[in-house]
């Protein structure tokens, strides 16, 4: 191998396997967004029309795909500012103390971060279970009656999301924990020298020194809650009635369950467009922010 | 930093607090544990009880002996191992990146950054027509390709490989080396600490992965766990405790590996963090 070709071949594989699953897809989902593709057209491409922009034009008018939209911003919403600030939070309380005792804890916050949806959800839909569930007898030892978790339309919103904040927090807490600890000690002599307490060494020094690894861990959750799929999927299906479907479960089950390919990929590139479009506005806020 | 009483006071109601927080962050998989063991009238009782009064192992011979887990649990390890395939790729890829000028060096590292921004289920329609074009659907290499190779972690190597000093790879160039010689004998060892990050993380990946065998697999013989235990979804109102010892079996060696590989999945969390 010579050293001009060396390096498409070094370079080569990653490259075709990321055009064809991470470039090539857009292109794609773009062609049969304008077309009638579903399971006949799967079988036979001969089978399938172009229908222009139809598909979009649906879309908007779809109730079903409203409610997913409305459903996905109340989640972001409500998920975002809870993930962030109990990473906060967490991430500030851990880093008082270097002692084994805090590091052994830290373990618990994390684990959620690495075990799988399912398995949690499994565990979730035991503990929200409305005659055994552990959560209505803890309830009924207060006199609270049996409560309906995840079949009452509001309240699953709440309870979806609450195993998402569970499982959401452990990484961010990782990030935050790691820019913490990069603090240089010297900030917090010198502002103790000036006479700063706790609060205001917290609030003053280590909060606008974390204000990068807080925006990366905002704009992370923020697209991560835009796609929200795998605990309303898992716990409700999109249920009861479709008030925890979210964009991603929506195109999931336009896509899989009902085979309108065509269908879903117009809203696949719609979902794409306001990621896109939420990534672009926030780098642009922080770069004002620098300047 | 100095520890005045108040201070020391502090310390400790914040450890107090912390505790707390953890042992509600932590109870759900306990009480998965716990349920695993009670027989199945038990875990239906109303009130719960908390520990197993009759604790039995019957959920667990039941996944492996009625059920399919045996198969589950080698598809899973099958999709993972495929998935370290994709490792070695990666590094080469960001080897390349990081160590050769070429031309296309600069729109083909773009496109890798692109990529980071591209969610999955805005691609997940077209990959699965892609798939299915390549006739790929229902098949081991057609769950784990979509998720092969990923631009974050393409960056993760070519940003540690760039630290590797060039003279290195001069002089084993002038003693008569190959460019594959180079890479395997000189430059992987080098990259061992980045490799034990990205292999754990890819691990948990792989064994937790969901999304595209619940797309791409039709026959239950490619099922992997997630799926095998989606399954058991439908199960709840009839046997809870057949359901926690699915859930057990996926989550209890993701602690083993946390407990043993702690330092290296907090690091690379940490690194991606960075990007």
């Amino acid at each position: 191998m010579t050293r001009r070709l060396a390096p498409y071949v070094f370079v080569g594989p990653a490259m075709l396997l990321l055009a064809t699953f991470g470039v090539f897809p857009i292109l794609v989902a773009g062609l049969v967004s304008l077309t009638n593709m579903n399971l006949g057209g799967l079988a036979r491409w001969s089978n399938i029309k172009w229908v222009g922009l139809s598909n979009y034009a649906k879309l908007f008018r779809d109730p079903d795909f409203w409610q997913a939209l409305w459903n996905t911003v109340f989640f972001v919403g409500l998920g975002v500012p809870c993930v962030v600030l109990l990473s906060l939070g967490v991430a500030l309380l851990l880093n008082r103390s270097q002692g084994p005792f805090f590091r052994a804890l830290r373990a618990f916050y994390f684990v959620p971060a690495i075990t799988g949806i399912v398995a949690i959800s499994l565990v979730w839909s035991y503990l929200y279970n409305t005659q055994f569930g552990l959560l209505n007898y803890l309830l009924s030892l207060v006199g609270v009656k049996p409560v309906q978790w995840l079949s009452d339309p509001t309240l699953a919103k709440f309870s979806v999301g609450l195993v998402a904040v569970w499982r959401g927090t452990g990484l961010n807490i990782i990030i935050l924990l790691a820019a913490l600890q990069g603090i240089p000690r010297d900030y917090y002599e010198a502002a103790a020298l000036d006479g700063a307490n706790g609060w205001q060494r917290t609030r003053f020094v280590t909060v606008p020194l974390l204000s990068y690894a807080l925006f990366f861990v905002t704009v992370t959750t923020l697209i991560g809650w835009l796609q929200f799929f795998d605990e309303p999927f898992v716990l409700t299906d999109g249920g009861p009635l479709g008030h925890t479907t979210s964009v991603s479960l929506f195109i999931y089950k336009e896509g899989f369950r009902g085979s309108q390919f065509g269908y879903a990929s117009a809203g696949s590139l719609v979902l794409f467009v306001i990621i896109a479009a939420v990534t672009l506005l926030q780098l642009r806020l922080r770069r004002r922010d620098l300047e | 930093m100095n520890a005045s009483p108040a201070q020391r006071t502090l310390t400790i109601m914040v450890a107090v607090a912390l505790a707390i927080g953890a042992l509600i962050t932590a109870f759900p998989f306990l009480w998965m544990l716990l349920a695993s063991f009670k027989p199945q009238r038990e875990a239906l009782d109303f009130p719960p009880t908390l520990l197993p009064l009759a604790p039995t192992l019957e959920h667990y011979v039941t996944l492996f002996v009625q059920l399919d887990f045996g198969r589950y649990l080698v598809n899973t390890l099958l999709v993972v191992a495929i998935s370290f395939l994709g490792l070695l790729i990666m590094a080469m890829a960001g080897y390349g990146f990081a160590k050769f000028e070429f031309r296309g060096r600069r729109w083909m590292f773009f496109l890798v950054l692109a990529t980071m921004m591209i969610p999955v289920q805005v691609t997940m329609i077209p990959t699965f027509l892609i798939l299915n074009a390549m006739k790929l659907t229902n098949t081991l290499a057609g769950i784990a390709l979509p998720t092969l190779v990923s631009g974050f972690n393409i960056f993760l190597f070519r940003q540690f490989m760039s630290t590797i000093p060039d003279e290195m790879i001069e002089a084993a160039r002038l003693d008569g080396a190959g460019e594959m010689r180079i890479f395997v004998s000189i430059i992987v060892p080098l990259a061992v600490p980045i490799f034990a990050v990205q292999a754990v993380l890819t691990f948990i990946a792989g064994w937790n992965s969901f999304l595209w065998p619940l797309i791409i697999a039709n026959d239950q013989k490619l099922y992997t766990l997630s799926v095998g235990l989606s399954l058991l979804n439908q199960q709840l109102a009839v046997n809870p405790s057949l359901q926690m010892a699915a859930a057990a079996l996926m989550v209890v060696p993701m602690f083993v590996v946390f407990v043993i590989f702690q330092r290296h999945i907090v690091q690379g969390f940490t690194l991606s963090g960075l990007k």
